[in-house]
């Protein structure tokens, strides 16, 4: 038995959010992850950057694929409808979902396995497709689930906990959403709160098809010396190209006071992201100069974090299709159905 | 041999390469014919291959207004060297070929026993014409004019055909005008005409309209309300997407706005497109896809997890030639088994089994709302020769009071109000449960959708008694689904018998064709045409109301015939089967002699039904 009810006692002097929401409205079940799992912190930080941000719990849509990443929307957002899919083809149905509505808010959350083998392909598509959503992969380069096979992010040369050596090329999950098109790409660590919570908001808030990569250890079976993905090693080999801030909407730009170059880009939506570059020769806006930053510092052994890509004019598949403002699932007979006269004047064309 | 003689009642076939613009030329001969009031059934044979391949057109002319692929040919239009000694000896004795005798062509490569009738169509076309394209193009309206004036088709006919096709462009006009004539005046010419095989008007075709099941499925799709497609190019199934986005170009874009109140999508492959469909569905969107068979074996997950969560979904599948790419350009009815089982674990399908472009367009519209109505997979089953054949058919007809049926969804008011949600729980007692859309409601009926089972409130459980809970109401759909799904049709026999027939889809021409030889032959037949799975009682009773009851279908391995014996425990030896897989669709002389030849053994029964 797997499942687990959260108690519903809500503590009265809980702090609300402007849309009248305590933290705890954004929370889901109780994990039954492992103890100490990266992805409960991801979890964490959904919910803190939700609550934030003042959405709605119920306007989300959270879809996941398969495995032990895609059990974590049971975790957070319990008022919102959650569909666990199939392995790696989250995408997918998330498009679909979208096409339907365009006015929820999708949040797609897969895993290594599920993103980088069996659901690549659909990873890439729905990348190249500007599907307006914040995918974020929760990425331990392990099978949890069964027990500990390589993933296909595993490093070439890591090692297994049984002391396997791992012999193919990783995917690059963020070098391919680069690559592909999506219009927000960032990378981050579960343990690093701090910059985690803000590039969700701004996947969030993002008008386009935004990735996260989160490293997220697997402290059951990569959390060793041989692992690239393990605590230790993302915290030692950790390369942040920038600190961001989320600025919603509507709410007053503060001064720049922060030391180094900053930047603030608008996203669609109004909201404000200020970029607290770390790297002054990094440019975030420059797709390839990004990719060969961050593949120069791979060759490195350093793990590259922060918001590494952003187009703030980003297009989505709605704008692609030019679709109507109304959500499709609204729509009714009289803007659908062309009626009996058009039907007669189409069988007099066919006599 | 005596030349053939007979009218309005022959088959044509054309014998062309692929690419050279022939196909056009062959739709207006046959549309010609029509306008003079007479029905035509013509069928694209192609192999699948792109340009420079054989292809053929066979038309049935047939005042009667069978439809049904008669076999044989009378007439072989033959413009294609590489395949011309099949073609040649495919004729019927008595027969006619016509050829294009530009280049001189050796005796041995005729037959005595048909008619010969060249027209230098090359030597005319070039004469004629100077630019290549133009050359080739009018070659094919130059043996439509020879045709017209050999099997006596009015020239005013093509002349009003071409100024609709070309409203507009006078030049075109004029050019086909003119190409027409060329052909027109060297048979008068030249030759005797016109031909034993000949046209007279008639008034067999009413308010009939001609068009192909694709099309009309798209048109359904459009009418009953689809806002979301995704697909991936497959043949046969590709112009249903296709003529979506014709239609929807057409009538669902706001004329205010510009914008579009649909969405296509073109996914990288099979599983994209039913997840999208899914996606879609889940949220509301009345969705569709389109495939074959191989395109089926790549959903099949993706379908179980629909038939497991319960996600409305429609599915066309226009069939083809299997297993494996088997014949992608030919026709077969066999992937009953693989929808109707579709997926891992014990699964059940709602299939659809329209028989022309009318039921097509109807079940189409149909199947989006069983999709709403039952929260489940809904296949519409058609194959190639409805899908890619245009066909004479009864005109679409819609009631403008008719309103979708969206099935069990409880609103945010019917939450606030405080009504029970639980989104597997049977409240109604009919098997299907009330769901809600994502984002309706702040703090109620929101669930988790998953494919691993759950209890009647959406939560993961591991436990027995839920998972039978579950999986037996899901049959309760089933069943209820029975009494929603287009029931069967029945033609009684002219007079009491003990034989019986069940078929469906596009078996459903030639068996009309069939069972008039049938009865003109002394046997009656009733016969029921099967439109849907699950089968309603009215199946069950029909067999139980006769001794013998053939299944006639186009698949080897008697799909219809296990579904029928699996699903109603009816004994296999009182189902006899009437198989016809060779890709070609059936014909009425198929199923007659089939049928001859079971009941020769069977004397008591023969003159019981006599």
């Amino acid at each position: 038995m797997t499942y687990l009810a959260k108690p519903r006692l809500r503590h009265p002097t809980l702090t609300q959010n402007k849309v009248g929401y305590t933290r705890r409205d954004y929370e889901g079940r109780i994990s039954t992850l492992c103890a100490g799992c990266g992805h409960d912190s991801i979890s964490a930080a959904i919910i803190q950057a939700c609550w934030e941000l003042d959405i709605e719990p119920h306007r989300v849509a959270k879809l996941s694929g398969i495995g032990c990443s895609s059990k974590t929307p049971d975790y957070f957002l319990g008022a919102s409808h959650g569909f666990n899919t199939v392995h790696g083809r989250m995408p997918s149905v998330l498009t679909g979902a979208n096409l339907a509505n365009r006015d929820l808010l999708y949040l797609g959350v897969s895993g290594d396995g599920d993103s980088a083998s069996i659901g690549l392909g659909q990873f890439a598509n729905a990348m190249r497709r500007g599907v307006r959503m914040a995918y974020i992969v929760e990425n331990n380069g392990v099978y949890g689930l069964t027990k500990g096979q390589f993933s296909a992010t595993a490093d070439r040369g890591s090692r297994s906990k049984k002391g396997v050596i791992n012999n193919d090329s990783p995917v690059d999950l963020v070098g391919l959403a680069l690559q592909l098109g999506a219009t927000y790409v960032a990378r981050s660590f579960s343990g690093d709160k701090e910059q985690l919570v803000p590039l969700i908001k701004g996947a969030i808030g993002h008008g386009g098809a935004a990735f996260i990569d989160v490293i997220s250890p697997c402290v059951t079976f990569n959390n060793h010396g041989g692992s690239t993905k393990s605590y230790d090693y993302v915290r030692q080999h950790n390369e942040a190209v920038s600190r961001i801030d989320f600025i919603p909407r509507h709410s007053e730009i503060t001064a720049q006071y922060a030391p180094g170059e900053v930047i603030d880009v608008q996203q669609h939506d109004g909201s404000m992201l200020r970029l607290h570059k770390l790297h002054t020769d990094y440019d975030p806006t420059d797709r390839y100069a990004a990719l060969s930053y961050m593949n120069a510092r791979q060759e490195r052994g350093e793990v590259v974090t922060g918001l590494l890509y952003l187009d703030p004019q980003a297009t989505d598949l709605h704008l692609s299709l030019n679709t109507s403002d109304a959500p499709l699932n609204s729509l009714g007979p009289t803007a659908l159905c062309p009626g009996s006269k058009a039907l007669e004047k189409l069988n007099a064309s066919l006599r | 041999m005596k030349p053939m003689e007979a009218i309005n009642d022959f088959v044509i076939k054309f014998a062309n390469v692929n690419g050279s613009g022939s196909a056009s030329a062959n739709e207006l001969f046959a549309k010609a014919i029509l306008r003079m009031g007479v029905p035509v059934s013509p069928r694209n044979i192609f192999p699948s291959n792109i340009q420079g391949m054989p292809t053929w057109y066979e038309a049935r002319v047939c005042e009667q207004g069978y439809s049904g692929r008669r076999g044989g040919v009378d007439m072989m239009v033959a413009m294609n060297p590489q395949t011309w000694d099949a073609d040649v000896a495919e004729i019927a004795p008595g027969g006619y070929l016509f050829y294009d005798s530009t280049r001189p062509i050796p005796a041995s490569k005729f037959r005595q026993d048909v008619s010969v009738i060249g027209v230098p169509l090359t030597e005319i076309s070039n004469s004629a014409f100077t630019d290549p394209r133009q050359r080739q193009l009018f070659k094919n309206i130059i043996y439509v004019g020879a045709l017209s004036v050999l099997l006596d088709v009015e020239a005013e006919v093509f002349e009003t055909l071409f100024a609709e096709q070309y409203r507009g462009k006078e030049m075109l006009i004029d050019a086909n005008v003119r190409a027409l004539h060329l052909g027109r005046d060297y048979v008068k010419e030249h030759l005797q005409a016109p031909l034993g095989l000949r046209v007279r008007r008639a008034d067999k075709v009413g308010e009939q309209i001609f068009t192909d099941g694709n099309s009309a499925i798209a048109l359904g799709c459009v009418y009953g309300g689809a806002t979301v497609a995704a697909w991936y190019p497959i043949t046969p199934s590709s112009s249903v997407p296709e003529a979506f986005q014709k239609y929807c170009d057409k009538f669902r874009v706001d004329p205010d706005t510009g914008r579009s109140n649909f969405a296509i999508v073109q996914a990288e492959d099979e599983l994209a497109s039913i997840g999208m469909v899914l996606g879609a569905g889940w949220n509301g969107a009345r969705a569709f896809t389109a495939t074959s068979g191989p395109g089926i074996s790549l959903m099949t997950e993706f379908i179980g997890l629909a038939y497991f969560a319960e996600i409305p979904v429609t599915i066309i599948n226009v069939q083809r030639g299997g297993p494996s790419t088997g014949m992608p350009t030919r026709t077969q009815q066999s992937d009953l088994l693989s929808c109707a089982y579709a997926s891992h674990g014990d699964t059940k399908h709602v299939l659809l089994f329209p028989e022309d472009p009318h039921e097509c367009f109807e079940h189409a519209a149909a199947a989006l709302d069983l999709a709403d109505r039952l929260q489940t997979p809904i296949f519409l089953m058609t194959d190639l020769d409805i899908g890619m054949n245009q066909r004479l058919c009864k005109p679409f007809v819609w009631d403008d009071a008719r309103t979708y049926d969206r099935g069990k969804v409880m609103t945010a008011e019917e939450l606030e109000a405080g009504k029970d949600f639980g989104r597997y729980k049977d409240v109604d007692g009919d098997g299907i449960p009330w769901r809600t859309y994502p984002g309706t409601h702040p703090t109620k009926g929101s669930f988790f959708t998953r494919g691993t089972t759950r209890d009647p409130y959406a939560r993961y459980s591991e436990r027995g008694p839920d998972y039978i809970y579950n999986m037996e109401r899901l049959c309760a759909k089933f069943r209820t689904a029975a009494d929603l799904v287009p029931q069967p049709v029945l033609r009684s026999a002219d007079q009491p018998t003990s034989l019986g027939v069940l078929y469906f889809g596009s078996t459903s021409p030639a068996m009309q064709e069939a069972l008039d030889v049938l009865t003109a032959s002394g046997i009656h037949i009733d016969a029921l045409r099967l439109r849907a799975f699950p089968f309603p009682d009215s199946v069950e009773r029909f067999i139980a109301a006769h001794e013998l009851v053939f299944v006639v279908e186009q698949n080897r391995d008697a799909q219809m015939h296990v579904l029928l014996v699996n699903e109603l425990g009816v004994d296999p030896a009182r189902l006899i089967k009437v198989l016809h897989y060779d890709g070609t669709p059936i014909t009425a002389r198929f199923i007659t002699e089939a049928i001859q030849k079971q009941l020769q053994g069977a004397t008591a029964l023969i003159k019981e039904a006599a």
